[in-house]
């Protein structure tokens, strides 16, 4: 059974927001549109968006990360949304495990976004629906895109390449290797929804140099003389 | 569960008729190949292009925002004159018509170029045309013409490519393909960016090490595996420390140094000599280029005996003091490297940049093990300019980024200077793993466009007697007067900013307001926000826009806007004339300005119209080549008098930069029938060619030309044979700046020609030091330190990098104001509540602004986002709108000039080496607002209203779907 | 979670109307006999009055009203579904109750026990929109439900006595003696609830929300500065103070004034406890902090 989902590596995420507007350009003019701008040019603009980047701050200066943090609907295995909806508009779909919303049965209640513990449905002010991610599923299956670019729009145009889309049941998929390769999470595993979409941590790459490192035979003080000091410390070979 | 009613697959509007369209991209410098998506006409979807080199698919948060850049109620849709009777800046126009408009600049413009061209001035923002616009103030013949690089990063370009020839920027870059290490050091996200990210991205999974140097964790330093914080403006010292430890633990390469630097060159130490400081010459070398001469001496190590530069198996010293046969003292350029950093220590940089000493050495240690233990192998053979074959191209892994970070502040250039120094003794200029070039650089040192070069360049009715900007090799170059005055209106190329290669805007509104060097009449600004987040002193230069005479005229009396959207600058315009979105027009990113190179060979690109221009809306170019045509520039002008060129495309197709030249604004498609590259004829489809092609031409170097290039034999004669250089010497990197040591000898009156006015010997002595060393900035110095104890910093949001018009329904939902960041504890201790209000205040103004607590900022820095706020009503928002009242600028607390030295002059707030705009100098103080103070940020403005032809903004709600006719 | 007015209402206005329909027929198995003509008929009136006033209330809650019949097709999964089946079918029930008093058509006690089912079905579905969100701590547990019952019986009961008072007065005194004893109840059982609401320790932290396992984060941004649907919806925006005023509003009206005035003066009593229990409600969304709150922290 397949389950698409992305997977966000934090370890690239440099928070560029790309994947924010891109989604909305995609899904605004899509099956899935029109998404709302409420106030566009007055106070207080907000809208329907179905991805948004967050930024934390983790530890104190000057052990200080900046994480950027994107977050869209997980695509759950065990989808909070799905069984609350009295009217069968919130659904998982079978064939391929996307969370959607039918815009035409939604009757607008919100209780799907009461259940989900991840805050990533947002209700359409003006359609008085519920939105949310629906993995560019207009996008995806459409055979007259070339099969590379037939991945949500957040992925395509992720700059750094933080977002991969695949298959999360298949082992040997991009998106499963990197999971298992890279320390892949679930956000909040306590609300037992499984979600889908998963996300990688970051990795610190260090360089340690050891002080008898620092001279090697070939230095080039043999031949030009020791700048500040009068006397060449040895190198690494003659200290061995 | 039943069937889904909502098809969540197929197109709504299944019908339509659909049409993809590749261009590129303009909602900032970065120029990435898009297509453009259309549904009936309208804008459905924009998506990176994936064939493009540049993006290669990618897009970032502005390209994908482009429908409502498009869509926006900013637009200027007509020509607008201030309504008769009004006051300026009051922002009351009348529409009226292209022919009127141009009858208008027509009969001004061409008064002023046949009674005295310099009363016109030019400027550019962040346009991609100085080919053109450059052009055009030449051929009008006025020197006053520049574009915003003086005030954005001139410092990274100048300090560069006076050193290397070539520099971060379009110009080259880091290459993270092969790189292990990389350091970033400040502020350097806003060029190149969509590629630098997918770099970063690939680097990082690559398991290669990123260290952001900076003072705020915030960028791309978000993802670096070190952060390590750092006072503003204090780089040069870490720099200059990091030279010192390499230098001493002997971790620099040789092999490169002696062969491709100065570093073996002979200086002249003899004090009384007028050439000392200079590299001793050597009668009987090669010169190479007699406009460049190249024959200096190595003290060979094998003979101990001064010998030509690069004598076969030769070895130069590069330590040591010694004495020509003719008795002069002489030392080589590296030795006096050495002696300038000997007293540079960690621990002396540490004090400076608040980096304790442990931490610069082991970040010295680390590049330099890195690049001597992990050496680069390629099996391309290549040839040097010497002659000598080498087998292979080498490289140590080592990486730089840097731009505004270090530019930004009135040390900028000699911060540079170090840095380059520093990538050089690595040994990773244009090598694998570390700085890269991209064409048309590496150039010479320095470029051979130079300035004009006295008031006598100025004539009625005739061409600039030179280039208005450019880069000067000797003092001689300065564009002055017999006095040593500057001939420009912003004193580009004056003795105050000698190496100005870009003009310095900042200045202008200023020293035209002044009257100093001169008053003029009529200036055109195209999209430069000069009357807001573009100009230094945000409110004093609203003033001087709106100042009058005695006799009631205007100090400025005439000025034209030319824009696509309302912005704070249009309200002081006496007339506006409507630009078109890039989506509306021809455009190129042409090698004579600035291109689009890879690494592996020259790119550039254009722009095709995918929609209608709206409204009256026209193309800047097109209002340059119709003005152009009326005032009969010869360029424009044929042999019997009659208009050249019918429109933008045509020029672009048809001007040779000399009759017959072959070299055109393209590279792509050249001869008749588009089968030459680089070079040939006009060809008649070259527009249609690169349509076909995805809107780019990529010329691919062999690989034996891609790297080396300063110095390899094969690619220097490519080059210059395809246009890019006008010789094909080689271009030694200046470890050493003797250029810079003639401007010091000029100031201490030991060289003859140019000499600077006495006011300015000391500090022309002072700061063209052949050497790079460290200094406080320029304000430090003016500015009580205990009083206004941090600095503060701006930089642009990566939604908003370098984007002209951050009006963007979509965008500004991101970044609707902006807070003040403070280091927590700098805030507790002032007593500012995290989310509360507060005031920043320099010794030249001050503001009210919301305060936000972070950890990822130094305690002696505060920061915020630039050019969120705005004025009220500005871009069609509604007054109410959070950019206008709890959005701020920082600009009003930046001054453009410094205080006024002890004879009442004052100078510009820049780099004295290049004019660059000293942004991140300014000082402030931070306290909190008071209980029951307005919230809402200081300075406030009138609200702005719309201009006629501006579409109703939406109110309420909006919804974009495209292709159903109807904006809802 | 902000209070959603429509949904205040509709808890209400039912659970009095549930309460009162619970009361009318014991007070008809117990004392059916004496009781005047047309007690239960107008008392049945008046639970379907209620329920419709809620039923319409809840009509405001919903984006397409005119698609709430949809709202009863996921019955065997959706317990909004399931009330909205649950709530017609009761006032069909006890609509039922009235014609066969108004009509004498008899089995009324039948009739009336399958209105009590229907009702305390009814309250367990309400209560289980709430208790059957799992990551709403506050909500997820069983009293919630037994909250709803016992406050809509109180509720029903104060109403009853209340009604009494005009229509059967030699009911008042039990009535009252009822609802006095029912709202100790709730008294007891909202205590109980409070209590473990205020210290309850959130499952879900920022460390398992972001996973980043670090006691120092602090969000700095959403990346919508404007706000959006998850800074409305999740979060009441009141201040600490008004919440406390809400507390009291709800301590006084629900049960400390129907317990003064319930023997004396019923009617007072009901619009009190009605009223305190609107602060009830309003408090019962306040005190939950949904974990999605977690990712709306902090902005700039």
């Amino acid at each position: 059974m397949t389950q698409l989902a992305l997977v966000i590596d934090l370890n690239v995420c440099v928070g560029c927001h790309a994947c924010v507007t891109n989604c909305k350009q995609w899904n605004t003019s899509g099956a899935a549109g029109a998404l709302t701008d409420c106030n566009p040019y007055e106070q207080d603009p907000n809208g329907t968006f179905f991805n948004r980047v967050q930024t934390f701050e983790v530890g104190a200066y000057p052990a200080t990360e900046t994480v950027h943090f994107p977050k869209s609907c997980l695509h759950c295995e065990d989808p909070a949304c799905v069984p609350v909806c009295p009217t069968g508009a919130s659904y998982k779909r079978k064939s391929d495990g996307i969370v959607l919303v039918d815009y035409d049965k939604c009757i607008g209640c919100k209780y799907c976004s009461w259940a989900c513990p991840y805050g990533v449905r947002e209700f359409d002010e003006e359609r008085k629906v519920m939105t949310k991610c629906t993995l560019c599923v207009d996008r995806i299956y459409d055979m007259s895109l070339p099969e590379e670019r037939r991945k949500p729009s957040c992925v395509l145009a992720c700059p750094p390449g933080a977002r991969l889309f695949g298959d999360v049941h298949d082992p040997e998929s991009e998106v499963s290797v990197a999971i298992r390769e890279r320390g892949g999470y679930t956000l909040m595993p306590e609300a037992n929804t499984k979600p889908a979409n998963h996300y990688l941590p970051r990795r610190k790459t260090t360089v340690t140099v050891r002080n008898e490192e620092l001279y090697r035979s070939d230095n080039p003080h043999k031949i030009d003389g020791a700048p500040f000091d009068e006397t060449l410390p040895p190198a690494t070979e003659e200290l061995n | 569960m039943s069937a889904p009613i909502h098809d969540p697959i197929s197109s709504p509007v299944p019908d339509a008729s659909t049409e993809t369209r590749n261009t590129t991209c303009y909602m900032c410098a970065c120029r990435c190949g898009i297509k453009v998506h259309l549904r009936n006409g309208e804008v459905r979807y924009i998506e990176g292009n994936p064939d493009h080199p540049l993006n290669k698919g990618v897009i970032c948060a502005k390209g994908g925002s482009g429908i409502m850049k498009q869509y926006s109620p900013a637009r200027l849709t007509k020509p607008l004159r201030r309504k008769p009777g009004t006051e300026r800046g009051a922002n009351e126009f009348e529409a009226i018509s292209w022919e009127e408009t141009f009858d208008i600049l027509e009969k001004r413009l061409g008064h002023l170029r046949a009674t005295d061209p310099k009363k016109f001035a030019l400027f550019t923002g962040r346009d991609q045309m100085q080919a053109l616009t450059g052009l055009f103030a030449r051929q009008f013949g006025t020197p006053n013409y520049a574009a915003h690089g003086g005030f954005c990063s001139v410092n990274m370009a100048a300090g560069m490519i006076y050193t290397i020839g070539g520099s971060f920027w379009e110009f080259g870059g880091p290459d993270l393909e092969r790189a292990k290490v990389f350091y970033m050091i400040g502020t350097a996200e806003d060029h190149h960016s969509n590629p630098l990210k997918s770099q970063i991205g690939e680097f990082k999974r690559n398991g290669g090490r990123f260290v952001a140097i900076n003072p705020v964790r915030s960028g791309y330093a978000a993802i670096a595996d070190e952060w390590i914080p750092i006072k503003p403006g204090t780089d040069g010292a870490l720099l200059m420390a990091i030279i010192r430890e390499i230098i001493a633990l002997g971790l620099y390469d040789r092999d490169f140094l002696t062969r491709f630097t100065n570093s073996g060159q002979l200086v002249n130490q003899d004090t009384n000599s007028k050439d000392f400081g200079m590299f001793v010459r050597n009668p009987e070398g090669d010169v190479i280029n007699p406009l460049r001469p190249h024959n200096f001496y190595w003290w060979d190590r094998h003979s101990n005996k001064a010998v030509a530069d690069h004598t076969k198996d030769a070895d130069p010293c590069l330590f040591g003091s010694f004495t020509m046969p003719d008795g002069t003292p002489v030392k080589p350029a590296f030795q006096l490297l050495k002696e300038r950093v000997a007293e540079c220590t960690p621990e002396w940089a540490a004090d400076i940049t608040g980096i304790p000493a442990d931490t610069i050495k082991r970040i010295a240690h680390e590049m330099g093990i890195t690049a001597r233990d992990y050496k680069i192998e390629l099996p391309i053979p290549w040839t040097d300019f010497w002659g000598e074959e080498h087998e292979s191209v080498t490289g140590n892994p080592v990486a730089f980024h840097a731009m505004r970070g270090l530019a930004a502040h009135s040390n900028g250039f000699q911060t540079i200077r170090s840095l380059a120094v520093l990538m050089s003794l690595l040994g990773t200029i244009d090598r694998p793993g570390g700085f890269r070039h991209k064409a048309p650089y590496p150039r010479a040192i320095p470029p051979n466009a130079r300035p004009s070069k006295g008031p006598e360049a100025v004539q009625p009715n005739t061409p600039l007697g030179g280039a208005p900007l450019g880069w000067p090799e000797t003092p001689d170059d300065l564009f002055v007067d017999a006095t040593g005055q500057p001939v420009r209106i912003d004193k580009g190329f004056s003795w105050e900013h000698p190496l100005s290669a870009h003009g310095l805007m900042h200045n202008v509104i200023t020293n035209a307001w002044r009257g100093d060097p001169y008053p003029i009449d009529t200036l055109l600004l195209f999209m430069a926000n000069m009357a807001w987040n573009s100009s230094m002193n945000t409110s004093e230069v609203r003033k001087m826009l709106t100042d009058k005479n005695t006799d009631g005229e205007y100090k400025i009396p005439f000025i034209v806007v030319c824009d696509a959207f309302q912005s704070e600058t249009t309200a002081f315009a006496d007339l506006v004339l409507p630009d078109t979105t890039y989506l509306e027009r021809h455009d190129c990113m042409s090698m004579l300005d600035r291109p689009i190179s890879e690494y592996d060979g020259p790119v550039d690109s254009v722009r095709i119209p995918v929609l209608p221009p709206t409204g009256e809306c026209k193309p800047f170019q097109e209002v340059l080549i119709e003005l152009a045509s009326r005032l009969k520039f010869p360029a424009f002008t044929t042999a019997e008098g009659a208009r050249k060129f019918k429109s933008y495309p045509d020029f672009v197709v048809n001007y040779e930069t000399a009759p017959g030249s072959g070299i055109g604004f393209l590279t792509g498609w050249r001869g008749k029938n588009g089968e030459n590259a680089m070079r040939g004829e006009p060809n008649p489809k070259q527009w249609e060619m690169y349509e076909k092609n995805g809107c780019y031409h990529h010329y691919h170097l062999a690989p034996s030309m891609q790297y080396m290039r300063n110095w390899n034999k094969e690619y220097l004669e490519w080059a210059q044979h395809a246009g890019m250089r006008r010789d094909n010497d080689p271009i030694v990197i200046h470890m050493y700046s003797e250029l810079l040591q003639a401007f010091r000898l000029a100031a201490e009156g030991k060289r003859p020609g140019k000499q600077p006015p006495d006011n300015l010997r000391e500090r022309v002595a002072t700061y063209f030091d052949p050497l790079p060393f460290w200094y406080a900035p320029l304000e430090d110095e003016q500015s009580d330190l205990k009083e206004y104890p941090l600095n503060a910093l701006t930089q642009r949001p990566m939604a908003m990098y370098h984007s002209w018009d951050s009006q963007n329904a979509w965008l500004r939902q991101i970044h609707t104001y902006n807070y003040l960041y403070v280091n927590a504890k700098t805030a507790d201790e002032a007593g500012i509540a995290d989310g509360g209000w507060m005031w920043v205040e320099s010794q030249w103004g001050k503001v009210r602004c919301l305060c936000r607590y972070s950890e990822a900022v130094e305690p002696g820095t505060v920061w915020t986002w630039n050019a969120i706020g705005k004025a009220s009503g500005a871009w069609n928002l509604t007054g109410d709108a959070n950019e206008a009242q709890q959005g701020f600028l920082l600009n009003h607390l930046i001054s453009e000039e410094l205080r006024a030295d002890t004879n009442g002059k004052r100078y510009s707030n820049s780099d004295p080496i290049t004019g660059q705009a000293a942004w991140y100098d300014v000082r402030v103080r931070i306290y909190p607002a008071e209980a029951g103070e307005p919230e809402q940020s200081f300075p406030q403005f009138d609200t702005m209203q719309p201009a006629p032809g501006m579409e109703k903004r939406k109110m309420g709600w909006q919804a974009w779907f495209a292709g159903k006719g109807n904006k809802k | 979670m902000r209070p959603a007015f429509s949904v205040l209402f509709l808890t209400t206005l039912i659970g009095a109307g549930q309460g009162l329909f619970i009361t009318l027929f014991f007070c008809e198995l117990l004392v059916g006999a004496s009781l005047p003509e047309n007690f239960l008929l107008g008392g049945a009136v008046l639970v379907l009055v209620l329920s419709a006033l809620g039923g319409i209330s809840s009509v405001f809650h919903l984006g397409h009203p005119e698609r709430a019949w949809r709202a009863m097709t996921m019955w065997r999964t959706s317990w909004l579904a399931r009330e909205g089946i649950a709530l017609p079918a009761f006032m069909a029930v006890v609509f039922a109750y009235a014609l066969a008093h108004w009509l004498n058509f008899g089995h009324t006690l039948a009739i009336g026990v399958i209105g009590v089912v229907f009702a305390i079905v009814l309250f367990v579905c309400t209560g289980m929109i709430y208790a059957a969100i799992k990551v709403l701590k506050e909500w997820s547990h069983p009293l919630t439900i037994v909250n709803f019952i016992v406050l809509g019986c109180a509720s029903g009961t104060t109403l009853a006595a209340a009604y009494a008072a005009y229509a059967a007065p030699d009911l008042v005194a039990g009535l009252a003696k009822a609802a006095f004893a029912l709202t100790v109840l709730g008294l007891l059982t909202r205590a109980v609830s409070l209590w473990r609401n205020a210290t309850l320790r959130p499952t879900s932290t920022l460390q398992t929300a972001i996973g980043i396992r670090h006691p120092h984060i602090v969000q700095k941004a959403q990346g919508s500065l404007g706000g959006s649907y998850n800074t409305r919806e999740f979060f009441h925006g009141k201040s600490p103070a008004f919440v406390r005023g809400i507390l009291v509003a709800l301590l006084l009206g629900s049960f400390v004034l129907p317990l003064a005035l319930v023997l004396t003066l019923p009617l007072l009593a009901f619009v009190a406890q009605y009223l305190g229990l609107l602060a009830e409600r309003w408090y019962f969304f306040a005190e939950a902090q949904h974990p999605q709150n977690l990712y709306y922290q902090g902005k700039s």
